[in-house]
């Protein structure tokens, strides 16, 4: 599993482990794949993780492709298992954006779709046994692999920023300008004595501004670190597997449980990005009649 | 676990995969989902229907029987009604064609009786005349005493 100049201990297993196959300038200019986590730091900004977007874009065109295919011969008469099964995720998710999300836009339920389907299928690709793909990936000479790409907040701040971007952009459309800007500044602190309230005006945009930009940082960091926690058990447990046979067997039951348990974390953590993209989105869309 | 260009690649992917599952996912889907929709509520209304006129033609047939029947009983009815006329009718038929055929035999009797008497009248008569001519034989001529025997022969 080590890559050569790495000893196979404990610890250089787990660093190899939550290492991205990062691809990047090396610091003598040429470019490559870094080795190591000290190389991939010193890449900088312009250095992609292949691994990353090899899983997530796969499985988002895996996505696409089978519901696209799915829905080109939806029809109204008596649907067969596919489409039964690709209504039925729709239904759900239409459910859901009809409960939570009180204005009229188009793309929100799709997007919701998206963001849940395509978040759940990086999830599960937690579920696959920690070293079988990095074992194969090695034998045919990539040396590193990480495979959930939720676990690379890369891809969890790209898709928060993504939704971040539209709950801005919504609420320029339907606030105005000036309705966004007094939500900003006009909350919490307010004042009927127009001295009183210009002091207040720069507290307001502080709490306020804080409170907008949490979101994005929140809504991505949640869905990262309870990913990133699930994927570092499950390394650890596979540490077991070299303790010795009882250790070993031990570490087969844990395993086993773990993954039982993740199965409900995975879906949870895709449905409650989910739910907060439409929440935000029913924010932006909400116009204050109290001014 | 750095953040790198990554970030953006996968927003700018986020976002053409967002794009195409509401161009080209969510449409054909959410027709074929509203078109069933709209297919199952005609089905039910169109059940609905069908109960209802079926419930009404049941009625209807009801009705038609009751009536029917009321109309087959009043032609019984007047079918016994008319039987019994027709044998009222034809009793008080035979009973007057009896009367006259009962009262033409007795005027023909009267008739017959009449004649015998007429013929016995007459040869009563003829006797008495011959039985007078007899005893009166030639002192009495038939013809000149002609009147005085029809006056006799009236008062018979």
């Amino acid at each position: 599993m080590a890559v050569e100049g790495e000893a196979l201990t404990a610890s250089g297993y787990i660093r190899h482990h939550l290492q991205n196959l990062t691809f990047g300038q090396h610091p003598d200019g040429s470019w490559g794949i870094a080795h190591g986590a000290e190389e991939a730091s010193e890449m900088g900004f312009l250095a992609l993780h292949l691994d990353t977007l090899f899983f997530s874009i796969g499985l988002a065109v895996l996505f696409l492709w089978f519901f696209h295919k799915v829905g080109k011969q939806a029809s109204a008469g008596v649907p067969g298992a596919a489409q039964n099964f690709v209504e039925w995720i729709i239904d759900f998710i239409n459910e859901n954006v009809r409960g939570s999300f009180s204005g009229k836009n188009d793309l929100v339920a799709p997007l919701a779709a998206t963001l849940f389907i395509w978040i759940l299928l990086q999830n599960l690709m937690d579920l696959v046994p920690v070293d079988l793909i990095p074992w194969i990936a090695t034998a045919i000479g990539i040396p590193y692999m990480k495979v959930v790409p939720t676990t690379d907040p890369n891809a969890t701040f790209g898709m928060a920023i993504g939704v971040f971007i539209l709950v801005l952009y919504y609420s320029f459309k339907m606030k105005g300008a000036k309705g966004f800007a007094a939500e900003l500044t006009l909350h919490p602190f307010e004042s009927k004595n127009p001295f009183v309230m210009v002091l207040f005006v720069p507290i307001n945009l502080l709490l306020e501004g804080v409170n907008l930009l949490a979101k994005p940082v929140s809504h991505s960091l949640r869905l990262f670190g309870n990913l990133y926690a699930g994927e570092m058990i499950f390394i650890l447990i596979a540490l077991m597997y070299s303790g010795g046979i009882f250790i070993g067997a031990f570490g087969v039951v844990l395993q086993w449980a773990w993954a039982v348990f993740h199965v409900l974390i995975v879906l949870l953590q895709a449905f409650i990005f989910m739910v907060l993209t439409i929440v935000y989105l029913d924010m932006a869309h909400q116009v204050p009649d109290d001014h | 676990m750095n953040i790198n260009l990554t970030l953006i690649v996968q927003l700018f992917s986020f976002a053409l995969f967002v794009w195409f599952c509401m161009k080209f996912i969510w449409p054909p889907i959410m027709a074929a989902l509203d078109e069933r929709k709209q297919t199952i509520a005609d089905g039910l209304a169109a059940a609905e229907r069908g109960k209802r006129e079926q419930e009404l033609a049941e009625k209807r047939a009801k009705e038609l029987l009751a009536e029917t029947k009321e109309q087959a009983a009043e032609l019984i009815a007047q079918a016994q009604k008319r039987a019994s006329e027709i044998v009222e009718e034809s009793k008080g038929e035979a009973r007057s064609e009896g009367q006259r055929l009962l009262e033409a035999a007795r005027a023909e009797i009267d008739q017959e009786v009449n004649r015998a008497k007429e013929q016995l009248r007459s040869q009563v008569v003829a006797l008495a005349v011959s039985g007078a001519g007899k005893v009166l034989a030639r002192e009495i001529d038939a013809k000149a005493h002609a009147d005085l025997l029809e006056e006799l022969v009236a008062n018979l």
